[in-house]
């Protein structure tokens, strides 16, 4: 009883698009926790970050999603969420949004103190050092913007794909140049946002990776359509799956080879 | 009903389709990116001097009514004569009249982006002044009849082709089976038209990089010496540019000038850096015989005061441009403001209200690399968000902000939203019918026009994890 409870007790911040898309990456996260020796909880009461209203100019929406998801996870030692964009919102909009009204504030700042992106709360917290997946064949990393230049997020997927027994990790050109997605702005903007995934894909190609892995859903429903539209061998998954070794799903826009 | 295609879009559809727009963006990454990228690769200090810049700037317009004041004085001293101009309009006006006053009929200018957004050009020529660009870039858009596509490379929108066309075409007196066929034979050609325009022109136009209160002087810097040129050999020299570009000290400004030409192109100091005091003293063998300031507030004013202060910080250079995935596919000019790019989206509905350029601000995926890249931490990102505010609580309820707020609706009530996003995800999932994406999906066109809709794996997480633990529970 006294090891159980020194293990830390993680909320784990699902996500709209991994709740909706794609569960198999929420288990997967659940999975690679449990074995960086957390107890997971998964609060009912989450609904989404509110990128979406934050990003489309509704301060007002956004405020009270930030308000509902801090009450939502209070009591834990960790909020981990398996996104950049999303870890970011938390961690560092949250506390700008309630700005102004000092309790909420001061609760915004405690909240984002506990938050973290699933990947780097690995590695630079639990400092995991094995992972359960593996994977034998060439491997490329695509960082989400939010990710990369909101919390810095770019060795730490590297460290832990460095793990994976039998991966080998491939470099693409401009890795650090945005897929297109940004939320809304890809159905907005469907021309141009086409152009950045076409390059971004023109990348991948170059790189000639089995298996592309991003930790950012948004931008893999992005490449991975893109991909399966230009008929792209190229597999697209969360990191958190291969990680985890929960690879019975077929891939993002693959079809159910099981049946 | 499908809302009518905005000009911002129609204008970047035909960008994305211009073959040779494509070529010239092409080279952007490999030129000006890479440039900066080696710059400050070798400047250890970089980081540092981006902080010490962006403090400069908030402290110079912290002060701003002190320093401009402390700049009238000292440029009075060293005999310009200062202008304040609150408006473009009036600012257009002060410039015609001291072209008046010396009897111009020949005006040459030195690029400056205040003078496009103030339509300089047009003022002057409506009163019978030829008006002659000497920047390269500026003067083939000037003979093209065009604005700017950037702020240092105004032409960056063209190959040599098209600017060999355009001599070809507006040099008539040449002979016309010249060679032109390489980048310096464009050069000497343009070099040898702008000669006499320099020798002969009554009143010179330059804009200012930046002005140095405690010194009264105006800094100006360019890679191809018009300036100087502009500045020196006419009888009377104007400076106009905008009350921003105020900072206390020399030793302000090289800290400004040695991250302007890093973050522009990746020079460690522009190739030519022109300080200006008033004009020829006694004794001095050459300058104008007069120098005018003028001063332009334009808006400028009133942002001071605003949420968006933080974008007067802006030096100009246009790292945010070239390092902006959106820029680099659509140009300049599908921007349709003078200023584009990150900087142009957040500047441009401030100058010309946010009903005429505030769609700019939504052009963006909010990536992030322009403030990474910023060189006075422009929080570019936050402040394209504060004009979404603006843009938001203006516009109409239409289909876009109906959906959004029927899902601020659920996302606000966990239950309804956690039913309603599973019967989503149903119905997805269903519409793949085991295929793992969707090809085309009617209400989703934006989408599936250009690449296919991953399918959902069918059930929800929450739904799946309610479940497990229903299972585990003794």
């Amino acid at each position: 009883m006294t090891s159980q409870s020194q293990r830390p007790r993680v909320a784990l911040f699902v996500t709209c698009l991994v709740d909706i898309l794609r569960p198999s990456v929420g288990f997967a996260a659940v999975r690679l926790l449990e074995a960086a020796g957390c107890d997971v909880f998964v609060p009912r009461a989450q609904t989404c970050c509110g990128q979406p209203a934050f990003n489309s100019g509704d301060r007002e929406a956004a405020r009270a999603l930030a308000l509902q998801t801090i009450a939502a996870f209070e009591g834990y030692d960790y909020v981990v969420a398996p996104s950049g964009s999303c870890a970011a919102m938390l961690k560092i909009h949250y506390p700008r949004l309630v700005a102004g009204d000092a309790e909420a504030s001061a609760r915004a700042r405690s909240f984002a103190e506990r938050v973290h992106e699933l990947v780097s709360f690995l590695v630079d917290v639990r400092k995991l050092g094995t992972v359960p997946g593996t994977f034998a064949g060439r491997v490329t990393y695509h960082d989400g913007c939010s990710g990369l230049r909101e919390l810095g997020i770019k060795r730490q997927p590297r460290e832990l794909i460095g793990h994976l027994a039998g991966a080998r990790l491939v470099e693409m050109a401009e890795t650090e140049t945005c897929c297109g997605f940004g939320g809304l702005f890809c159905v907005k903007y469907p021309d141009i946002s086409n152009a950045m995934v076409s390059r971004k894909t023109a990348n991948v190609a170059a790189a000639e990776p089995d298996l592309l892995l991003s930790g950012e859903l948004g931008c893999l429903m992005n490449i991975a359509g893109k991909l399966a539209r230009e008929g792209s061998a190229v597999r697209c998954r969360h990191v958190a799956e291969v990680l985890a070794g929960e690879m019975a799903e077929p891939a993002i826009a693959e079809g159910d080879t099981r049946t | 009903m499908k809302p009518a295609a905005s000009a911002f879009t129609t204008r970047s559809a035909a960008a994305l389709a211009d073959e040779r727009l494509q070529r010239a963006l092409a080279d952007v990454p490999g030129g000006f990116v890479a440039g900066r990228a080696r710059a400050k690769a070798a400047l250890p200090e970089f980081e540092a001097l981006r902080r010490t810049g962006r403090d400069i700037k908030d402290h110079a317009l912290a002060h701003l009514d002190l320093y401009l004041e402390e700049f009238e004085r000292n440029a009075a001293a060293a005999g310009s004569r200062v202008h304040w101009a609150a408006t473009a309009d009036d600012a257009c006006n002060i410039v015609l009249d001291i072209c008046r006053a010396a009897g111009a009929r020949l005006v040459t200018k030195s690029k400056s982006m205040v003078f496009e957004e103030i339509g300089l050009n047009a003022r002057l020529q409506a009163a019978a002044l030829e008006v002659v660009e000497t920047d390269l870039g500026e003067y083939v858009i000037q003979i093209r009849g065009e604005t700017p596509s950037h702020l240092i490379a105004p032409a960056i929108h063209l190959g040599p082709d098209d600017i060999a066309e355009d001599f070809r075409r507006r040099h008539s007196h040449l002979a016309p089976d010249r060679d032109m066929s390489s980048p310096a034979a464009l050069v000497a050609e343009a070099r040898a038209i702008l000669r006499p325009k320099f020798l002969g022109a009554d009143v010179g136009i330059t804009g200012a990089n930046l002005l140095v209160a405690k010194a009264g002087s105006a800094i100006v810097v360019t890679n191809e010496g018009n300036a100087d040129l502009t500045m020196t050999l006419p009888r009377v020299h104007i400076v106009l540019t905008s009350i921003e570009k105020v900072v206390p000290t020399l030793d302000d400004a090289w800290v400004l000038l040695r991250l302007l030409a890093r973050s522009a192109t990746g020079q460690e100091f522009t190739a030519y850096t022109t300080l200006v005091t008033g004009p020829r003293r006694t004794g001095d063998i050459d300058g104008p015989e007069e120098c005018h300031v003028v001063l332009v507030d334009n808006g400028r004013s009133e942002l001071l005061g605003s949420r968006m202060r933080e974008v007067l910080r802006c030096i100009r250079c246009g790292a945010c441009m070239n390092h902006c995935p959106v820029y680099c596919s659509v140009g300049g000019h599908a921007y349709g403001s003078i200023y584009a790019g990150p900087i142009g989206a957040v500047l441009s509905p401030a100058l010309v209200g946010p009903h005429a350029a505030g769609e700019l601000a939504q052009a963006s995926t909010f990536c992030g690399r322009c403030e990474q890249v910023c060189p006075v931490e422009i929080p570019l990102v936050t402040l394209m968000r504060q004009w979404r505010e603006v843009s938001f609580g203006d516009a109409r309820p239409g289909r876009s902000k109906t959906l959004l707020r029927v899902w601020a609706f659920l996302a606000q009530r966990s239950r309804l939203y956690h039913a309603a996003t599973r019967a989503g995800a149903a119905l997805l999932h269903a519409l793949a019918r085991g295929r793992g994406a969707i090809s085309r999906l009617p209400f989703a066109d934006a989408w599936t026009r250009y690449r296919d809709l991953p399918a959902p794996q069918g059930q929800t997480f929450q739904a799946q994890w309610a479940r497990r633990q229903r299972r585990q529970a003794p």
